[in-house]
């Protein structure tokens, strides 16, 4: 072991880990296919995320269709729209939003931006993708299993999701969706493990942890998050499953179903919501944490500013990431539980907006005397800004006790939780592969269908949730196949809901541009360099673009300085690399 | 520029779009009036903070863009700006937080005087059991859930035989008297729902939970679902009415109680 030298200044040695040819593929398939290598797997797990996630978004276009027009598309029946709604619910939650966020820019960007060789274990790392895989093809499979999947709602609540009056609830579809939540965790398990440990020892020297970029601050802490919330699902699989298949009672009491008395009785409804959203509020996090982290490095790139308050920064998602495991039950207030509960979540839940608000300034604090380049990347973290911040205080509607109990369970939590947790991860998602996929591929996507893309998916999404919190002001219930005459259904609503499913079928359909741009630039894009956006974090200091395998060549790069130093006064350049030497000490980086 | 205009337009719009909506809540029917006034409390700090924030970033954009030759400060931190800014948030904060909880304990807090009325779910139908002349519920059971006993009252329990039991019809209830709403479920998860009402809560089968209101006008008022229940979520109605006095009484004369269902043997059909 070589010493570390105490003072930031001293000349630190080079790191001693080689490029070890042990673990170098030496064949086509070990190269793309069972790959160890994080940038491998990333992409992976990125497409196949992006795959499950298209499927998803076609459900939405079908259950829009219904909602817009009742009645007119007849083979969307109330069984199919309930399956179509959670599949969709599931797939972007889990499948696609967890696997993309974590599997997929954790792959890629944890080893690269700490300077790291790959992940700590690469071959646990390519088994995470490949059950990963697994558990999707188990997820499809219920399309085509008798009875179709199960339309339970992506929340799964017992008993409905076991009994006959749901869809698949007596067939395969809730046996294959518990299934496959289970391989899910499982497999990501694996690669979650690796993540941390790979943060918290394969570092390269001098990269403190806090000089670490916040996306990866962001990306750990959801995986911590993932790795402790996960299991409460899991457990609650496992027992659903159990009194699905074996007839155990986990979470069935007594039922009389139909005027017939059920097998069933003893077992606690309410507890497997408490598991559900045990793991379900942190969920919600472990999809914003990377989001946060990831759009601040994207707003402090592109505006060539450094992060502002990063320590504030660093310690805004640690906190936000613990007090996710207190608030839980503000998706129960009407759930039927002890009412008393109702003050304590109630609290917890609104002093977690005081750091996310913290997260907000600082952001566009970032902007202000900022150099700021509309570049794509930026255009999406202004977008992100705008449905965040909506989302994030509409949040403070639910999750204050009693203003959620007219609000909970209509289409204002719809609308809420798309724009917090869907809409504006997704700003962060497209803004990312605009920003890394120069280094993914070695070529730029296009500008123009890039600015296209951005402008009708921001715009058309915020048409699309901003109105719809109104239907549910109103008191529109969700998850209705068709609300037809009520008194929250006027002639007014309907035409709404026209406008609603219009502009989700334009939405999508800005999707297949993305799509096309992203097939197209991989051959006709612009060479991109190594570092088109003259960004100071190690992934875009590598020798090669895109990184071979081993990432950095025969030497890993050493870091001097945190992940900010743009446009520090006096250097040359309006950006220093993190492992440019400070010989003068001129980056104000705090004390670490 | 574009972007600077969009982004002013969705803060401009957004308020004038919460302004001029026709979508707006139901008129309030019972004492949860303080509900709406927490609503609206929440919009006003809320909708302060979407518009500051989102001109701010408008304006940002238009002054700090890219021009050629300018460089961004270089500004890690602002101790004191940063500690001002969570300050203001949490007085915010504390300003929704403080009615609404305020408000729950009021919620949660059911006047000694309020009557029972038991909502009973199921697949897809709204059932009530009220109080006979010795103004109290009997006890009911999942298990006891027969073709005959639609609801599951015991029949052992005297307290329970003066029951009123509707079975999928309306249920009628006085204006200006608290009422503590039981709510059963002997399959599934639902929901009693009355948008009018502003107070839900699910009913879970195993439980008794409870929510209570006062009405405070008549009327006829939907009863929705809101917890999905299965296909059948969506046609589960039921109907309320909220009626003077007299009117209450005279309605109330003409239900049935649990011996007289029991022994008329109408089987009662569900759906």
């Amino acid at each position: 072991m070589v010493n570390i030298p105490s003072s930031i200044n001293d000349p630190i040695p080079p790191a001693e880990v080689e490029d070890v040819e042990l673990y170098h593929p030496h064949s086509w398939w070990t190269t793309y296919v069972f790959s160890q290598d994080a940038k491998v797997i990333a992409i992976q797990y990125s497409l196949t995320a992006i795959a499950i996630g298209l499927v998803a978004l076609v459900l939405s276009w079908l259950m829009r269709l219904q909602l817009g027009f009742p009645g007119v598309f007849t083979f969307i029946d109330a069984d199919r729209y309930y399956q179509f709604i959670t599949m969709h619910g599931m797939i972007m939650v889990i499948y696609l939003l967890t696997a993309l966020f974590l599997g997929g820019f954790g792959n890629y960007l944890i080893p690269l931006m700490l300077g790291a060789r790959d992940m700590v274990f690469p071959y646990a790392n390519m088994l995470s993708y490949w059950i990963y895989l697994l558990a999707v093809l188990v997820l499809v499979a219920g399309f085509f299993a008798p009875g179709g999947p199960t339309g339970a709602g992506w929340t799964l609540y017992p008993p409905q999701a076991v009994l006959s009056g749901t869809p698949g609830g007596q067939d395969w579809g809730i046996i294959l969706m518990l299934s496959s939540l289970i391989l899910f965790i499982i497999g990501f398990t694996m690669g979650g493990l690796n993540y941390v440990v790979t943060v918290l020892q394969g570092r390269a020297r001098g990269m403190t942890l806090m000089r670490m970029p916040l996306t990866i601050w962001g990306i750990f802490t959801a995986t911590v998050m993932a790795l402790l919330a996960f299991p409460a699902l899991f457990v609650a699989s496992v027992m659903m499953l159990f009194d699905r298949v074996l007839g155990t009672s986990f979470f069935m009491p007594a039922i009389a179903e139909m005027g017939a008395q059920l097998q069933y009785g003893g077992g606690s409804p309410i507890l497997f919501q408490h598991l559900f959203w045990f793991f379900g509020h942190p969920e919600v996090y472990i999809v914003a944490l990377p989001a946060f982290g990831i759009v601040s490095d994207l707003i402090s790139v592109h505006a060539r500013k450094n992060i502002f308050g990063y320590r504030m920064m660093v310690w805004a998602i640690v906190v936000i990431g613990a007090l996710s495991f207190v608030v839980w039950a503000h998706h129960m207030y009407v759930s039927g539980m002890n009412p008393n509960f109702g003050f304590f979540f109630a609290t917890t839940t609104l002093i977690i907006a005081v750091p996310t608000a913290i997260k907000v300034y600082n952001w566009v604090l970032t902007l202000w005397r900022g150099d700021i380049h509309l570049t794509i990347p930026m255009l999406f973290a202004l977008g992100f800004i705008v449905t965040f911040v909506n989302g994030g205080l509409t949040g403070l509607f639910l999750g204050n006790v009693v203003v959620d109990v007219p609000l909970s369970d209509t289409m204002f939590v719809v609308a809420h939780f798309h724009m917090v947790m869907g809409v504006a991860p997704i700003m962060v998602i497209f803004g990312a592969i605009y920003h890394w996929y120069p280094k993914i591929t070695g070529r730029m996507l296009d500008e123009t269908m890039g600015r296209v893309h951005f402008w009708v998916t921001f715009l058309g999404a915020y048409l699309i949730f901003f109105p719809m919190h109104y239907l549910g002001l109103l008191g529109a219930p969700r998850r209705y196949h068709e609300i037809g005459e009520s008194v929250v259904n006027p002639p007014s609503a309907h035409d709404l809901n026209v406008f609603i499913t219009v502009m989700a079928l334009i939405v999508g359909a800005a999707q297949i541009l993305f799509l096309f741009n992203a097939a197209w630039s991989l051959r006709r894009g612009k060479d991109a360099g190594g570092n088109p956006w003259r960004a100071t974090t190690l992934e875009w200091q590598t020798p090669t673009t895109p990184p071979p395998h081993g990432n950095f060549g025969k030497e890993l790069p050493v870091v001097y300085r945190w992940a900010y130093d743009y446009s520090v006064p006096g250097a040359p350049e309006d950006f220093i690399p993190q492992n440019e030497p400070d010989p003068e000490h001129r980056s104000r980086e705090h004390a670490t | 520029m574009a972007v600077v205009v969009i982004l002013a337009l969705v803060a401009v719009a957004s308020v004038l779009f919460h302004l001029l909506s026709p979508w707006w809540w139901t008129p309030i029917a019972s004492n949860w009036q303080y509900i709406d006034n927490t609503i609206i409390i929440t919009f006003w700090i809320t909708g302060f903070v979407f518009v500051a924030v989102v001109l701010f970033v408008a304006y940002c954009v238009l002054r700090f863009r890219h021009r050629p030759g300018t460089r961004a400060d270089y500004e890690p931190e602002n101790r004191k700006l940063e500690f001002w800014l969570a300050t203001v948030t949490t007085i915010g904060v504390v300003a929704m937080l403080a009615p609404g909880l305020f408000v729950w304990d009021r919620f949660v807090t059911v006047p000694d005087d309020a009557t029972e009325v038991e909502v009973v779910g199921q697949q897809w139908l709204w059932s009530y059991r009220l109080p006979g002349a010795n103004g109290k519920l009997g006890t009911s059971e999942t298990r006891d859930v027969t073709a005959e006993n639609p609801l599951g009252v015991n029949k052992n329990d005297p307290a329970g035989l003066d029951d009123i039991i509707i079975q999928g019809g309306e249920l009628h209830l006085p204006i200006g008297k608290p009422v503590k709403m039981l709510l059963r479920s002997i399959d599934v998860l639902h929901d009693f729902y009355v948008p009018e009402f502003r107070a839900k809560m699910d009913m879970v089968p195993g439980m008794v939970t409870y929510f209570w209101i006062t009405p405070t006008r008549t009327g006829t008022f939907e009863v929705l679902c809101a917890e999905l229940c299965g296909v059948g979520h969506p046609q589960m109605r039921g109907t309320v009415i909220v009626d003077n006095e007299a009117d209450y009484q005279t309605w109330l004369e003409q239900q049935q109680t649990f011996t007289q269902m029991m022994a008329s043997g109408e089987t009662p059909t569900a759906n």
